[in-house]
């Protein structure tokens, strides 16, 4: 039994089929990619699996029980994290407070504790903040907790959603083409980070249009076009493949 | 908590305390009996202040919740219960110790419920009603919960107003005192004014302690994070549904218990306080206040409720709130208590008395 099996998963909006009969595992504590050209499936392959959109067809097994049609809060309580292609930060929150978000799952006060905080509930909420903190540290946000994240710059608010993510202290990451609008040099840090995670024993599956980033840290990689997955396997055979190389070939990403 | 929290409320208090000691002392202590009831009103306030502004959500019904509480404390503590129960339950209710049996000023029998159970019955009725109406309703991403409100504050507004029990368009007097402790009783009773007044405050500071650290806490978090991206907020594992409903549900106790303990204070009440007019009051006073502002909004809620029980918006009492509520959302959407709006405000009035000072 794997991780995650995503079985026979179909999606389509109106008559355009995103999602079509695709099927692949996530062995856990590996990096696993998604590539595919632009408007392959990937992004909506995600929302299935994380359940922002409403289910059509197939099965989404993680650790042995379907999420398949679950609310989102719920796939989350299960272990499942993510970030988007489109930051969807609380713009309007500090940073720290952001990530401290993500700590939700990993602390327990309700409203009657919050109410009339006793000192249980302060300490859970001051280590909330420490270990939120870490998680920043982490990211390389110390010097802007206290900062408005919907005034940092692209690549800082790519970080808070990433510390934010990590935060809630995920089995499965999913990343929605992380290395999105980064320099050579943050995408080398974004590399080393993401391996970092995975041997701290978090499965990561990743979407990313970066090749050389893909091939470098990927275990294994899925490839997707017209929402059909057409190869799948380790980064060096996906390289080789005949239709993997003709789907890149006639598109700008290759 | 920081002490930096604590300060502002030690304030209130204190001025709170100034007030009565200074009414008190120069014999105008009737103001005293418009500052009680402005509290009242200003904890609906302060409950539809934390689910427009954390919740997102608009309730256009919340005077309904008010005269929910009023009506039930009017009920439980006038005669009306022989209406309510046969002489056998009655009897039975009286010797379980659910129902107090006295006599009234003429010498007749006259049952009502002990405040804690009628207290309880308040909230438990008005807990079960913003359940029903918020369950389905909140589910939904958009404004319907104003619209589902709106309708409950119309349906229960007829029904105050044409039902017997409930004393028609009349509403329901005599209603008697409270007793919160021996010889302590939230009423009209002039030896009772100072009590009455600082068991108000206290109320209404007390519901505003809790909200602060409410909003400061993981469900405050929460619930900006629902307002800053639902979805992201559902993705950290937020079951958004259930936060909104939740506020949705405190709110509508807060504005129960305020028209219960009004309806005591006041020794009745009657229908126009369920009116849809006095629901857009308070989501008008909310506006001015700020949404998300529960200082601005206590602020407000005490202030204009105030200058409108004194009389000084006079025949236009309704229209006043109203015109509030189109001028902020033209000119202040964020409420009064914003840099921005005070300056939007301040650069209108100079250009507006700019030709007169010329
Ligand atoms: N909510 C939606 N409603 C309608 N069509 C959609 C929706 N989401 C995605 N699509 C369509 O489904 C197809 C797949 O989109 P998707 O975002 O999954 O692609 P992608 O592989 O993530 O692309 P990219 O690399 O550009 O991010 C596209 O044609 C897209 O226009
Ligand atoms: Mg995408």
């Amino acid at each position: 039994m794997a991780f995650l099996e995503i079985k026979n998963l179909s999606r389509s909006f109106g008559g355009l089929r995103a999602v079509e009969n695709v099927s692949f595992n996530v062995e856990k504590g590996l990096i696993k990619a998604v590539i595919g050209p632009n408007g392959a499936g990937k992004t909506t392959l995600f929302n299935l699996v994380a359940g922002a959109l409403e289910p059509h067809s197939g099965d989404v097994i993680f650790k042995g029980r379907s999420i398949y049609g679950l609310p989102t809060h719920r796939i989350a309580w299960r272990g499942i994290s993510r970030t988007y292609q489109n930051i969807k930060l609380f713009n309007d929150m500090t940073v720290l407070e952001n990530i401290m978000v993500g700590r939700h799952r990993k602390s327990r006060a309700g409203f009657l504790r919050a109410m009339v905080p006793l000192p249980g509930t302060r300490r859970e909420e001051r280590e909330s903040a420490e270990k939120a903190a870490g998680f920043a540290s982490l990211l390389g946000l110390s010097d802007v907790l206290d900062a408005r994240a919907g005034g940092l710059d692209f690549g800082r608010q790519r970080a808070v959603e990433f510390a934010r993510a990590l935060a809630s202290e995920p089995e499965l990451l999913l990343l929605d083409e992380p290395a999105a609008g980064l320099n050579i040099h943050e995408t080398l840090e974004l590399a080393d980070l993401i391996r970092k995670i995975r041997d701290m024993g978090i499965t990561v599956l990743l979407i990313e249009h970066d090749m050389s980033l893909v091939m470098d840290i990927s275990d294994e990689i899925a490839v997707l076009s017209y929402g059909v997955k057409i190869a799948e396997g380790p980064p060096k055979d996906i390289q080789k493949n005949p239709e993997v190389i003709s789907v890149y070939l006639g598109d700008d990403n290759a | 908590m920081k002490i930096s929290s604590h300060l502002p409320v030690a304030l209130l208090g204190a001025i709170v305390v100034l007030f009565q000691v200074l009414m008190s002392a120069t014999g105008t202590d009737y103001l005293l009996i418009q500052l009680t009831m402005s509290a009242y009103y200003a904890l609906v306030v302060l409950g539809l202040c934390l689910l427009m502004g954390y919740a997102g959500q608009i309730s256009m019904g919340h005077a309904a919740f008010f005269a929910l509480g009023g009506y039930t404390a009017a009920v439980l503590s006038t005669n009306n219960l022989t209406q309510l129960f046969s002489a056998g339950v009655l009897e039975w209710l009286v010797q379980k110790g659910l129902i107090i049996l006295s006599t009234d000023a003429y010498g007749a029998a006259a049952y009502r419920a002990p405040a804690w159970l009628s207290l309880g019955t308040a909230v438990l009725i008005t807990v079960a009603v913003s359940f029903a109406i918020g369950i389905p309703v909140l589910r939904l991403k958009g404004h319907y919960l104003a619209m589902a409100t709106l309708g409950f504050g119309t349906i229960l507004y007829r029904i105050f107003l044409g039902t017997r029990i409930f004393g028609e368009a009349d509403g329901i007097s005599a209603v008697r005192p409270c007793e919160i402790l021996p010889g302590l009783f939230v009423g009209g009773d002039p030896s009772q004014r100072v009590f009455n007044y600082y068991f108000a405050w206290i109320l209404l500071i007390g519901a505003l302690v809790l909200l602060l650290n409410l909003v400061r806490s993981r469900v405050g978090r929460a619930l900006r994070a629902i307002h800053g991206s639902e979805e992201a907020a559902g993705a950290m594992g937020i079951d958004t549904a259930r936060y909104k409903l939740n506020i949705f549900v405190i709110s509508a106790v807060f504005a129960a218990l305020g028209g219960y303990f009004m309806t005591h204070f006041n020794g009745g009440i009657g229908p126009s306080e369920a009116g849809i007019m006095k629901s857009v009051r308070y989501v008008a006073i909310v506006a001015v206040g700020g949404m998300a502002n529960l200082w601005g909004c206590l602020l407000m809620g005490v202030v204009l409720n105030f200058l409108s029980l004194r009389g000084y918006f006079g025949s236009y009492d309704d229209a006043v709130f109203g015109a509030l509520l189109i001028i902020i959302m033209a000119l202040a959407p964020e409420g009064i208590f914003r840099k921005e709006s005070i300056s939007r405000i301040k650069e209108l009035t100079r250009r507006l008395s700019w030709p007169f000072w010329k």
